[in-house]
């Protein structure tokens, strides 16, 4: 388990999903909430530890955290 | 006691599962100790890859239908309906079409994809699609008429219905107006959600040095957010915005209203994806575009799953443990021109490699097409 500190409006549980899933799954989510939401995606696709950052740069919103754990990692994004 | 085995829907996985089980049980059904029903909401069944062709004028929407009732074994209870809500604790379903509700003993969902287009403001007034019957009409006529400009590719919706579809329909395109001496007039862009052509990386590390040598231009990264049909735009959520003269979409899918209803999952139900059993309910099984089981959604999975829980729906009326399991089987012709075609076919282990295009593997795929009936009638 991973521990953070990082308050969260909203998560997205990816976890099994095949690729692209849980970039895929963190973009819907993104697109339903409004703009200063925080949404926390968990993942146990290691794509996702670049996939994420990558977009979420290309998307102008904000990775506040991203915690790595033994069996998923969590993304914390906040929309711009 | 007759044990009564429901399945809804008679697309590709519906239709294979209802013969498979005719075919597997046919002295119990004889016997009168099993009863096998297929619910069907349209009394055609549809093939919809024939879809990809209409637009190019290769093949008509006709081609693409059959009475379901000329394909499906005479052992099934072939019913007309539209399902509109599942108990599964009662395990009764009511129907639109008759005040009396259906009782099961064993249920299997093979609802599909629905589209839904509104979900994007403008796409449906701005875009066109090849993933309906109508859409594909309508295509057919925007593209005879399409002699020069920008021709955007967006896919809109994912997951959707044949990954490969969407590159397919490129490839063609490129081709076809190669073919007619308009390809220096018309420009064609092709724009995906994520940072690749395709969600499997292997698919795309194939497919974008083919597109860039075909002067296809790709915007990655493009998840649309709106279409302004007056201004001719699509507006993507990253902030790119492209001109077009013809916007061809993969529209958003949506699995059928009774799913989630029913608490079986949010839109496509949640099961195994070994088993293909429902989580949330007993007795109740998933297969092909409905069951969220992470593969694409295509025919050949369906036909596969169809299989799987064919075999297990008889060990378990037969009061035997199922053996069956899914192992992710996949398998895919994907067209990269008029005339040639690629190939891949992978599982839940081993990624796809596809496979060098050939004159060969585009007859094939063809070929697979045609005999597809005899496939949904459980004989190939
Ligand atoms: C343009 C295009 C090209 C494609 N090309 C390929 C290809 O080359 N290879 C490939 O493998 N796949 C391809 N596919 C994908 C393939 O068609 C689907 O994945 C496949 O049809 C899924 O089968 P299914 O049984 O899950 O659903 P479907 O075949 O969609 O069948 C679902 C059925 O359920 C019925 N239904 C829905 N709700 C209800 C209800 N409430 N009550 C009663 N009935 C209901 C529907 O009317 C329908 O008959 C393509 C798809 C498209 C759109």
């Amino acid at each position: 388990m991973t521990d953070t500190d990082v308050e969260y409006d909203e998560s997205v549980d990816a976890r099994g999903a095949a690729c692209p899933g849980p970039l895929m799954d963190l973009i819907g989510k993104m697109r339903d909430v409004d703009s200063g939401t925080v949404v926390r995606l968990v993942s146990d696709n290691d794509r996702s530890l670049t996939d994420v950052p990558e977009w979420a740069a290309e998307a102008g919103n904000d990775l506040l955290a991203v915690e790595e754990g033994e069996d998923h990692n969590e993304f914390y994004v906040e929309k711009a | 006691m007759t044990e009564h085995i429901v399945v809804v829907g008679g697309g590709t996985g519906g239709t294979v599962l209802a013969n498979d089980l005719a075919d597997r049980l046919d002295a119990e059904i004889d016997a009168g100790d099993v009863r096998v029903s297929l619910i069907n909401d349209d009394p055609d069944h549809v093939y919809k890859p024939v879809w990809l062709y209409v637009p190019f004028g290769q093949r008509e929407p006709a081609d693409g239908r059959r009475p379901l009732a000329d394909l499906v074994d005479d052992r099934v209870d072939l019913r007309i309906d539209r399902v509109t809500e599942i108990d599964t604790d009662a395990k009764r379903l009511r129907l639109q079409g008759s005040p009396q509700s259906v009782g099961y003993d064993y249920l299997t969902l093979a609802t599909g994809s629905t589209l839904a287009p509104e979900e994007i403001p403008g796409l449906a007034e701005g875009g066109h699609d090849f993933y309906s019957e109508s859409g594909a009409t309508a295509l057919r006529e925007e593209l005879l008429s399409f002699t020069e400009g920008t021709l955007v590719l967006s896919v809109v919706g994912t997951p959707h219905m044949c990954p490969a579809a969407p590159l397919e329909f490129v490839f063609m395109a490129d081709s076809w107006f190669r073919e007619r001496g308009l390809r220096e007039d018309v420009d064609i862009v092709y724009t995906y959600p994520i940072q690749r052509v395709h969600g499997n990386p292997h698919i795309a590390e194939w497919a974008r040095p083919i597109m860039d040598e075909r002067g296809i231009e790709v915007e990655t990264f493009f998840n649309t957010e709106a279409v302004d049909p007056e201004a001719r735009t699509i507006t993507s959520m990253e902030g790119t915005e492209l001109d077009y003269d013809l916007l061809v979409d993969i529209p958003p899918h949506s699995g059928v209203d009774l799913i989630e209803a029913a608490g079986l999952g949010d839109g496509w139900v949640d099961v195994d994806r070994h088993t293909l059993e429902a989580e949330a309910a007993e007795d109740v099984y998933a297969l092909g575009d409905t069951a969220d089981t992470g593969v694409p959604n295509a025919g050949s999975v369906a036909h596969y799953q169809a299989g799987v829980v064919g075999q297990r729906l008889a060990s378990e009326v037969r009061g035997r443990p199922p053996t069956a399991t899914y192992d992710g089987k996949t398998l895919c012709f994907v067209e990269t021109g008029m005339d040639a075609a690629s190939f891949v076919e992978f599982d839940y282990e081993n990624p796809p490699s596809p496979a060098p295009p050939s004159e060969k593997l585009h007859w094939s795929k063809l070929a697979y097409n045609e005999s597809y009936w005899l496939t949904a009638r459980g004989l190939l």
